[in-house]
């Protein structure tokens, strides 16, 4: 009985590793670029860890143009990769126009949860949720009662992470005021560090000592300078306290990488739907750590773990900037 | 960007094959280097690049549509050259011609896509010329220099269309700063369903589409405008030399802004191909560089439509087959850029550093013979 089992779990693991050798996932990285030090990225690290743990394969491409989207999907599906993971919004319309002409194949897409698909596994992030408990920090660290937000480039994504952080500052500090900047209307938003510099020179300027920056690359010229000025900053998506230790406040987490890890790690056989990775699925939260252990108190760490709660049983209802693209909080 | 008359030192066809066959030569030696540089097989590459981009309908097609694109870039910036101004706004202009293609698709209920292309023309290049307008008539009227002014000029429409897009245009409550869809009705057919009915079986995927033809078109109306009209003569004349424009009674103001009115509204075409014949929607970065990349073209091609055609394949090329090679290898993107890049830097901007060889190598033959 136990010899069968282990024989058979043996062909069974042995069945698995040669199906998932058969199809390879293949990663298809969004226009800026695999080492954006943002989003993308956070993609590359959970794909990565997935390669080191298991030893697999995939493919994976960084797009350069619009006409490349719907092509690299087609070129993957038809090459039998499976599942193929996207990440963007963007690569919602091209995935909608694809997605039924591979029924077997699974389509995981990163930052999409509105499409008709029965093979696409939609992951939607809270953002707005973890920016709201962020936004709480920075109230309460604030002494000068001016808190500031700098966004990459102006897109409803952006809103949408800078109205959940203008609610929680607000529901701190009702009188709190909220100073947003956009770094720029092109895709090199995404990748200014010396505009991000600037702004946050700006805003300290208006008064701002902590500074909220959802903005991809520009954000290391947002930490950097806040930290050279002795002021507080919150860093986003990947933990970021670590870049300037005691002097970022909280990163907002944003886990893409858990995302993609955990689709790679289902291979062919991940659950399709739509799943939305908010607090309760810890998706999106804070980052607590050595590094910025000392900058939070503890009425900060209750607070935040009280709204946090509150939020989860439905008690906080965070407004989304998507439900009618204006925010009650802040305007931009 | 003027290219001085040097026909007795070499016969024509070395001009206009010869130098472009050397320097695409000498680009490939180079990115080959570069491609064994980093462990990768060269053959094997160019191989990949040759059957992805041409192999097949589906290649063509891909490989077609970037040239379309390239092809109205292309000879927008030839028409400015030959009037010797540099319009480096192609990028802007072409943005805006979307923002034109885009209202006329959007908001006008069309019975047939035919009615609605020639709109669209309409509209793009109305927008892309508008776009010039302004700085033509800042270098006509003020002499604030063009290439200064046109490249102000992309910023300030990226600005525009991300105002459009993501407060005016964009659909409530979508996550993606783009327009909505177009209607069905303004679908441009694509190479599959123009050459279905004639037999010839062409790949469904592939983005290729009707704006092919008016690209043509437009290269046979640009030739038939510079060299067989009295307005492409003036043109001519004004960009050999000013002065003797001058001297021949040609406004150097009319000249400047009737040339970068047709650059521009030629730019903005190249939004009919990739905003109505691809996206059927209009999304924030659908020029992507066609713009700039219209100047190499312009460069590679002589400023001479035929040039321009052949130089947009070879870009259509590049730009498909680069995407096999991301695709297929691990060949970093940076390093498909570079390759591409290698390949305008010989024929754009080193293009003396094989005309000036072959110049003394025909001279001295010539003097051998006589």
């Amino acid at each position: 009985m136990t010899l069968m089992k282990s024989l058979m779990g043996a062909a069974a693991s042995l069945a698995l590793t040669a199906g998932a050798a058969l199809a390879e996932p293949a990663l298809i990285f969004d226009l800026g670029g695999k080492f954006d030090k943002s989003f993308n990225e956070a993609a590359h690290n959970g794909a990565s860890r997935w390669a080191e743990e298991t030893g697999g394969k995939y493919r994976e491409i960084e797009l350069q143009s619009e006409a490349q989207r719907e092509q690299a999907l087609r070129r993957f599906a038809e090459a039998g990769s499976n599942p193929v993971i996207t990440m963007g919004f963007a690569m919602a319309d091209p995935l909608s126009a694809v997605a039924a002409d591979y029924p077997d194949t699974k389509f995981v897409a990163v930052d999409v949860t509105w499409l008709d698909a029965p093979n696409v596994r939609q992951i939607g992030f809270a953002e707005h949720e973890g920016s709201y408990l962020v936004g709480m920090m920075a109230a309460m660290a604030s002494k000068s009662g001016t808190v500031g937000f700098i966004g990459g480039m102006d897109i409803p994504l952006i809103r949408h992470f800078g109205c959940g952080y203008a609610q929680g500052a607000k529901a701190v500090n009702p009188d709190v005021n909220i100073v947003a900047n956009m770094t720029g209307t092109t895709p090199s938003a995404w990748n200014d560090p010396v505009k991000g510099s600037e702004l946050t020179k700006a805003q300290i300027a208006q008064g701002a000592d902590v500074i909220y920056a959802a903005a991809g690359g520009t954000g290391v010229g947002v930490l950097q300078t806040a930290a050279d000025e002795g002021i507080l900053s919150i860093g986003v998506d990947s933990n970021q306290n670590h870049l300037h230790p005691g002097k970022v406040l909280t990163s907002m987490l944003k886990r893409v990488d858990v995302a993609v890890y955990d689709a790679m790690k289902a291979g062919a056989d991940v659950e399709t739907g739509v799943f939305t990775m908010g607090l309760a699925e810890e998706g999106v939260g804070v980052a607590m750590d050595d590094n910025n252990a000392s900058l939070v108190s503890d009425d900060m760490k209750g607070a935040v773990e009280t709204a946090r709660q509150d939020i989860i049983d439905g008690k906080t209802t965070v407004v989304s900037y998507y439900e009618n693209d204006s925010c009650p909080a802040v305007s931009f | 960007m003027e290219r001085p008359l040097k026909m007795d030192k070499m016969p024509k066809w070395a001009d206009v094959v010869l130098i472009p066959v050397i320097s695409l030569i000498l680009a490939a030696i180079l990115s080959a280097l570069v491609i064994v540089a980093i462990g990768e097989d060269p053959v094997e590459a160019v191989n990949l690049m040759v059957t992805g981009a041409l192999g097949s309908t589906y290649g063509w097609g891909y490989t077609l549509y970037y040239a379309t694109n390239f092809m109205f870039t292309g000879l927008a910036v030839a028409v400015a050259f030959h009037a010797r101004m540099f319009n480096i706004g192609g990028e802007g202009q072409a943005m805006l011609g979307g923002l034109g293609v885009a209202m006329v698709c959007l908001y006008v209920p069309w019975p047939h896509w035919s009615l609605a292309l020639l709109a669209a023309c309409a509209g793009a290049m109305i927008f892309g010329a508008a776009w010039a307008a302004v700085p033509a008539y800042l270098q006509a009227k003020r002499g604030s220099h063009i290439v200064i002014t046109t490249i102000m000029f992309n910023f300030i429409a990226a600005a525009v269309l991300n105002y459009m897009l993501v407060n005016v245009m964009r659909p409530q409550g979508s996550m993606d700063p783009a327009s909505a869809r177009f209607p069905e009705a303004v679908h441009l057919p694509t190479l599959h369903e123009l050459l279905a009915p004639i037999g010839i079986s062409f790949s469904k995927a592939a983005p290729a589409n009707v704006t092919l033809l008016v690209a043509i078109l437009a290269c046979f109306v640009v030739w038939a405008l510079i060299w067989r009209t009295r307005l492409g003569y003036e043109i001519r004349a004004y960009g050999h030399s000013e002065t003797g424009a001058l001297y021949a009674g040609i406004s150097p103001v009319k000249i400047t802004m009737i040339a970068m009115l047709i650059s521009g509204a030629l730019a903005g075409l190249m939004a009919t191909n990739n905003v109505m014949g691809e996206a059927e929607r209009l999304v924030l970065n659908s020029t992507e560089g066609a713009g700039f990349i219209g100047i190499a073209v312009a460069l590679m091609g002589r400023s001479h439509p035929f040039g321009v055609f052949l130089a947009a394949i070879l870009f259509g090329f590049l730009y498909q087959g680069g995407a096999e090679l991301a695709l297929w290898t691990s060949i970093p993107r940076e390093l498909i850029v570079v390759i591409q890049a290698l390949v305008i830097l010989f024929t754009g901007a080193l293009d003396n550093m094989v005309r000036m060889p072959l110049e003394k190598m025909f001279l001295a033959m010539r003097k051998g013979k006589a």
